[in-house]
């Protein structure tokens, strides 16, 4: 199968529950719940289980559908795809066949769009590639929206949520840490608002460069956030640990997050917060006072 | 430099209790070392030991991963598995070196940032980022050596800099073998395989262009110290002839920038998306 045949496939949004055909009509059954909803009107609510309010895991481009001004998304670095950089046992197999199921050469989307009229940049990561383990190409796409970002004067939006570092890829993937964290630094340094989204699960070298890097810091409700998997903690201290442990709520009570943000106000609050920092298309941008 | 030995055969050498650790390489090499203390937010973790001294002359700032001899020496170090706070102390040290144009030495050993709850609860997320995000633009030269183990984004805090040196044994990794074998193939006990399929030696590192040399160990631990000693001095005149910091921050920013390998799909492969 060539990779045209591999993007022209269409998919369903939400990978995490494949719906069921009743009566013409298609059914998804939550994985929190049990509650079987209509895949049209699960849809509908972002995604979001009506009976128990579990959050699904968004692909990347419903994602952008959901916060993006309609039609104003242009993807920018799509061509990038995984090597195989240290020979890896099974990892060009698999992500072969992962491209294939999912349609993304890897874990992220990047691009420019629209946001309430304000242009920006926006990278969104996507759970169902390797768990968003970050390799080179994540690092690399983030690297240069940053990069586009600053050059072009446009704010950067991040919706993370990964794994961590991709092992297949060795210390290629550690250090994109840094090579994502420098290109952040300098279009911080550029004057440039950051803002990130994290959502579920949002863990490892991901949460220790770029995800806790922004300016301000945006949480989906009861996503796990956190630096070291609960499990490895709960091996080092031989105990089992609270269920909020490492949940958005527990980042913001510890200070780490600016605000949980539910998902249907997701968008009207990136919009208030873009157009406080940034002038729509034509404009002059309101500060408090206007330097000579 | 030859040094063939597997990277399983290497993790041996490096936690051999007699080779020299952090309090071996100062009290050899910095002169009228001053060990300063805490983070002024929480607490001092002695995961991180930090300083200054002269190197031949030179004010220095001297920051690094602390491991012990004994079970209470590591007890005392956290077996240099570093908390939040002792990222955050590494940070005010080298701004503080920054301040007073002192060049900032690191030493990287540890098997990586603590995983505790009380890491999780004071962020040890943020402090590591915030590392990458400082040493980056940090005004002052940064020499980093990892002299054992390179264990993840707890090593990598301390090794975002304009030289990055190993010692022939030593290995960097973006995950321990164990942890590598047992997330991927359910089995800690193929450590070994992981860590040579990893390829996480100085030798590896430095072919793949991420490392800017390798300090040979010599035959003994004095004279592995020399050697360090040595490298620290050459790559500090090295980082003096830099004509100015613009373009020594412009040259460690491309170092890291440069980094990583990908392929690029024809446009009209993905035509039709």
């Amino acid at each position: 199968m060539g990779l045209i045949d591999l993007f022209q496939k269409t998919r369903e949004t939400s990978m995490e529950m494949k719906p069921q055909e009743e009566e013409g009509v298609k059914v998804v059954k939550c994985k929190g719940c049990g509650a079987e909803i209509k895949a049209y009107a699960y849809g509908k609510n972002l995604y979001v289980c009506p009976h128990c309010g579990r959050y699904g895991r968004l692909l990347a481009r419903t994602r952008i559908r959901q916060v993006a001004d309609k039609d104003s998304f242009t993807e920018l670095y799509g061509d990038l795809a995984p090597a195989d950089p240290i020979d890896f046992p099974g990892y060009a197999d698999k992500a072969a066949e992962l491209a294939e199921k999912v349609g993304m050469l890897d874990a992220v989307k990047t691009g420019v769009c629209r946001i309430g009229g304000v242009e920006t940049c926006i990278g969104v990561m996507d759970s169902h590639f390797m768990m968003a383990s970050m390799g080179s190409v994540v690092g690399e796409k983030l690297t240069r929206l940053f990069e586009y970002a600053t050059e072009k004067g446009l704010p950067v939006v991040v919706f993370t949520c990964s794994g961590g570092a991709r092992m297949q890829e060795g210390m290629y993937s550690l250090l994109q840490m840094a090579k994502v964290s420098a290109a952040a630094r300098r279009h911080s340094d550029a004057g440039l608002l950051y803002i990130t989204v994290l959502t579920d699960p949002t863990t490892g070298g991901v949460t220790a460069s770029f995800a806790m890097l922004g300016d301000i810091i945006l949480a989906e409700p009861r996503t796990t956030i956190g630096f070291a998997g609960r499990r490895v903690i709960e091996g080092t201290i031989g105990e089992t640990l609270p269920e909020d442990f490492q949940s958005s709520e527990f980042l913001l009570s510890h200070g780490f997050c600016d605000k949980i943000v539910p998902r249907n106000q997701l968008r009207g609050t990136l919009e208030n917060l873009l157009k406080l920092h940034c002038a729509p298309k034509g404009k002059k941008r309101q500060v408090w006072r206007h330097e000579e | 430099m030859k040094n063939n030995r597997p990277a399983s055969e290497k993790m041996r050498i490096i936690h051999d209790t007699k080779r020299p650790m952090l309090s071996d390489y100062i009290e050899t090499l910095f002169d009228d070392f001053i060990e300063l203390h805490g983070d002024r937010y929480f607490a001092d973790d002695h995961a991180i030991m930090a300083g200054i001294g002269w190197l031949n002359g030179t004010p220095v700032t001297v920051i690094g991963h602390r491991k012990g001899r004994t079970i209470e020496q590591n007890m005392d170090a956290n077996f240099g598995m570093a908390n939040p706070e002792g990222y955050r102390k590494a940070l005010r040290l080298a701004h503080q070196a920054e301040k007073f144009r002192r060049p900032v030495i690191n030493f990287v050993d540890t098997s990586g940032a603590y995983p505790g709850v009380g890491a999780e609860e004071r962020g040890q997320g943020e402090a590591i980022a915030r590392c990458l995000y400082e040493f980056i633009e940090l005004k002052t030269p940064v020499i980093s050596i990892v002299t054992g183990e390179g264990g993840s984004g707890g090593a990598l805090a301390l090794a975002v800099a304009d030289r990055v040196l190993m010692l022939e044994n030593a290995i960097y990794s973006v995950v321990s073998p164990r942890g590598c074998a047992s997330i991927l193939w359910k089995d800690p006990t193929r450590e070994g395989e992981a860590a040579d399929a990893l390829r996480i030696t100085a030798q590896d590192l430095y072919e793949f262009g991420m490392i800017e040399g390798i300090i040979p160990e010599g035959q003994s631990g004095s004279q592995l110290i020399r050697n360090v000693g040595r490298a620290l001095r050459d790559t500090l005149a090295e980082l003096a002839a830099e004509p100015d910091m613009d373009t020594m921050l412009q040259k460690r920013y491309e170092k890291f920038r440069k980094i990583g390998v990908f392929r690029q799909i024809k446009q009209e492969e993905i035509e039709g998306v």
